[in-house]
């Protein structure tokens, strides 16, 4: 299949590994991944912000942007985050009807109806839950909510963790509640928002885990930054980088190098 | 009372009455976020309900079938609200009641003090009641010269230690038993010194206050949950018996209800009726629901008045996606599971409705009326987790209107923010792949500010709201872009 990769622009820019391991998880499993090198981001900070008006031309971007791709042969869409997948989803049709665009609005939910979130495209669209992926470390899962409130992937993320060697699955109690990120909400509402992590967190740590993975790697920004904080010994790891590990080839997260980088000094 | 001789407002100036706070979302949150009384009696509280309702909906097979049934009847009603409420009056009135139409708080306040005193009675009994709470009726009332008195349990509480209401169903679950005990021996006449805060006791304690009261008021005021069209008939439902009590005691009943109660038919209740209950309190069926038609002669208040409120509803009703918040039946399981409201508490949001619907509502209600109304910091206080509308039971999408009136916020705004320009300037980045790539690259700046550290643990504002408790990783020393570039052309 040929699959087009949204790197989305915090993943481009700051978390690179999950996009670079979702690349490299669909090559490993003979796909063939482009990367249109126009796009930039989705729009969902806009959008989340209120900024609708400002949000249109970068909504128009990016449906043009991906548009280009499917006609240029792209099977599918991809990208290594549950929330930007919920506003091209959810959200870019709207933002184009509001500006009364029907056309831009049409063009947005063809590009939807074929843009996938990760887990999404690799249990349903490609019908594969075991990725042949090993990773020897214990891990805990934390649902992100626009994955699973807005596109509801349910366990499929599990699914795919469970069939990796290695691998010791353990469970996030009151893995549901949000992490407390919220985009913007971070930074606006920054004081309730920490109190919101400072659950995720406990909740994080009673399970003893090594690794806390999620499908956004903006919400384990928030869940890492704050395990950071507290040199806690806990380090988020994006699904993707789990998955594309194997016992050739292990996914050594950006977190780790900088605790071996500082202590070596 | 002097105050209405001379012809002031019997209320506070606003008149739309309790929906707006005095301070915005973060600057109350803050205060709330370190009570820590508050934080322990709330997450305990919430955590007891959201475990009753998911128990009680869980074993209803077709709960998804009566929140969409339940959707389609509050969108119908709302598509021909004006209709239904000229029948409700028609009905009302033929069954020998009286309406009253209101345009604000303001007005239903003066309409209802009017009344009042045409009986003659200074005192009344009153049902829990949102309407009541939103118009700040109470001390309009308390202004003329009579003394209202909340015989739900919950609202007296609130009600004796001169409080606000948190929350629509349980306005003090931000109070614990021993702060109640504390409440009724400072507050509560005659009340028996050697009082425990053994529930049991608490009750019997309010019961016996409260029982005076009952037998001696002429004038109930009451709220209401269903004004059915057909039949003219309102309901209301409680868990004490108490609302009952007002409801069939007093020679003259008052409700006022916003307009927006209203179903079309007897019948749609049945939907209603195990939506709600199970949605609030966790029960299968809530222990009293009284309904009543007109007046009944010889049984019951022999003069009933009917207030119907509008306070901004017309308003709501105009937005084509924003009348979706009118569907709202008060049943505050989207507070219940709001990560947000179980920290900060219903105070923070301000208005009376508190929690993801009354951030959508409030504002819609009173408008947003420039970038310093703190109406406007409500529908950020979310993280748009999306776990508000799985728990509405008529479906309300409360993530979508939050985003809407974050958009009628920014639309507000008479001079560019600091914000506005950040969000402009990044869409222009984001629009021009050449400059997005520019501006990776003076991210890449980050790693100087990470420096020997490898994290970023300290930015200036608006950032150090991050940083204040959150590291950063330094920028990667190679973007995504880069790496493709790199291993792929």
């Amino acid at each position: 299949m040929r699959i087009a990769v949204v790197a989305t622009c915090l993943g481009d820019a700051m978390f690179p590994q999950a996009p670079i391991a979702t690349v490299q998880l669909l090559e490993r499993l003979g796909h063939q991944v482009v990367f249109p090198a126009d796009q930039t981001c989705c729009g969902q900070m806009h959008v989340n912000t209120g900024y609708l008006d400002a949000a249109l031309p970068v909504v128009r971007h990016h449906v043009e942007v991906f548009g280009r791709a499917l006609d240029d042969g792209v099977d599918a869409i991809v990208a290594p985050s549950g929330s930007c997948v919920g506003c091209v989803r959810h959200q870019h049709a709207m933002v184009a009807r509001r500006a009364g665009d029907e056309g831009l609005a049409r063009a947005a939910e063809e590009g939807a109806a074929r843009t996938y979130e990760l887990s999404e495209l690799l249990v349903d669209v490609l019908g594969v839950t075991d990725v042949g992926a090993y990773y020897p470390h214990r891990v805990t899962y934390h649902p992100t909510c626009h994955s699973l409130r807005m596109l509801r992937v349910a366990d499929k993320p599990l699914q795919l963790l469970r069939n990796v060697r290695g691998l010791q699955l353990v469970e996030l109690p009151e893995a549901e509640v949000c992490c407390g990120f919220g985009g913007t909400f971070a930074v606006k509402n920054a004081e309730t928002s920490t109190a919101m992590l400072a659950d995720k967190m406990a909740n994080v740590l009673s399970s003893r885990a090594e690794v806390c993975t999620a499908g956004d790697s903006s919400c384990l920004m928030h869940i890492g930054g704050g395990l950071s904080r507290l040199r806690s010994g806990v380090r988020t790891v994006h699904l993707a980088e789990i998955l594309a590990s194997t016992d050739r080839d292990s996914a050594v997260p950006a977190s780790t190098d900088i605790v071996f980088e500082e202590a070596s000094r | 009372m002097t105050a209405v001789e001379l012809g002031m407002p019997t209320v506070a100036s606003d008149p739309h009455g309790h929906l707006r706070g005095t301070e915005s979302f973060p600057r109350a949150a803050h205060r709330a976020l370190a009570d820590t009384q508050l934080r322990r009696n709330l997450g305990h509280a919430t955590r007891t309900i959201r475990a009753k309702r998911a128990a009680v909906v869980g074993e209803v097979d077709d709960w998804e079938e009566l929140r969409r049934a339940g959707e389609s009847l509050k969108a119908d009603t709302m598509a021909r609200l004006p209709e239904l409420l000229v029948q409700l009056e028609e009905q009302v009135t033929g069954r020998g009641g009286t309406v009253h139409w209101a345009r604000d708080a303001e007005e239903a306040n003066r309409i209802v003090v009017d009344l009042v005193r045409g009986t003659g009675a200074d005192e009344v009994v009153k049902v829990k009641s949102m309407a009541t709470q939103e118009t700040g009726l109470n001390e309009a009332l308390e202004a003329a010269g009579v003394a209202a008195f909340e015989t739900d349990l919950a609202e007296l509480i609130v009600q004796l230690s001169h409080d606000r209401p948190s929350h629509f169903l349980v306005p003090a679950i931000h109070r614990n038993r021993a702060e109640i005990r504390e409440i009724f021996l400072r507050e509560m006449p005659g009340v028996d010194p050697s009082l425990t805060d053994e529930p049991r006791r608490l009750a019997m304690a309010a019961r016996a206050h409260l029982r005076r009261k009952f037998l001696t008021a002429r004038v109930g005021i009451s709220g209401v949950n269903f004004a059915v069209a057909e039949t003219g008939t309102l309901s209301v439902v409680e868990s004490e018996g108490n609302g009952r009590m007002c409801l069939t005691l007093p020679d003259t009943l008052i409700t006022v209800m916003g307009v927006e109660k209203v179903v079309p038919t007897w019948r749609d209740l049945e939907v209603f009726l195990q939506l709600l209950p199970r949605s609030s309190t966790g029960e299968r069926m809530n222990p009293y629901t009284s309904t009543w038609t007109g007046v009944t002669p010889g049984d019951g208040p022999q003069t009933f008045h009917l207030v119907l409120l509008d306070n901004g509803r017309s308003n709501v009703l105009a937005s084509p996606d924003g009348r979706q918040a009118l569907h709202c039946i008060r049943c505050s399981a989207c507070l219940n599971v709001c990560p947000v409201y179980e920290r900060t508490g219903g105070h923070a949001y301000g208005s009376i409705y508190p929690g993801p619907i009354g951030a959508v509502l409030s504002p819609q209600l009173t408008g947003i009326s420039g970038p310093d109304d703190v109406n406007a910091s409500l529908p950020y206080a979310s993280s748009l987790c999306g776990a508000c509308f799985d728990a509405c039971p008529v479906r309300i999408d409360i993530p979508h209107l939050l985003v809407q009136q974050r958009a009628a916020a920014v639309a507000a705004h008479t001079r560019p923010t600091g914000q506005d320009l950040t969000m402009q300037a990044a869409a222009i980045a984001m629009t021009t792949p050449g400059r997005f790539k520019l501006a990776e690259k003076a991210l890449g700046l980050g790693r100087v500010l990470a420096g020997r550290k490898g994290r970023i643990t300290g930015l200036p504002w608006p950032m150090s709201g991050w940083t204040n408790a959150r590291d950063l990783p330094a920028p990667p020393a190679e973007t995504f872009r880069q790496w493709w570039e790199r291993t792929h052309s």
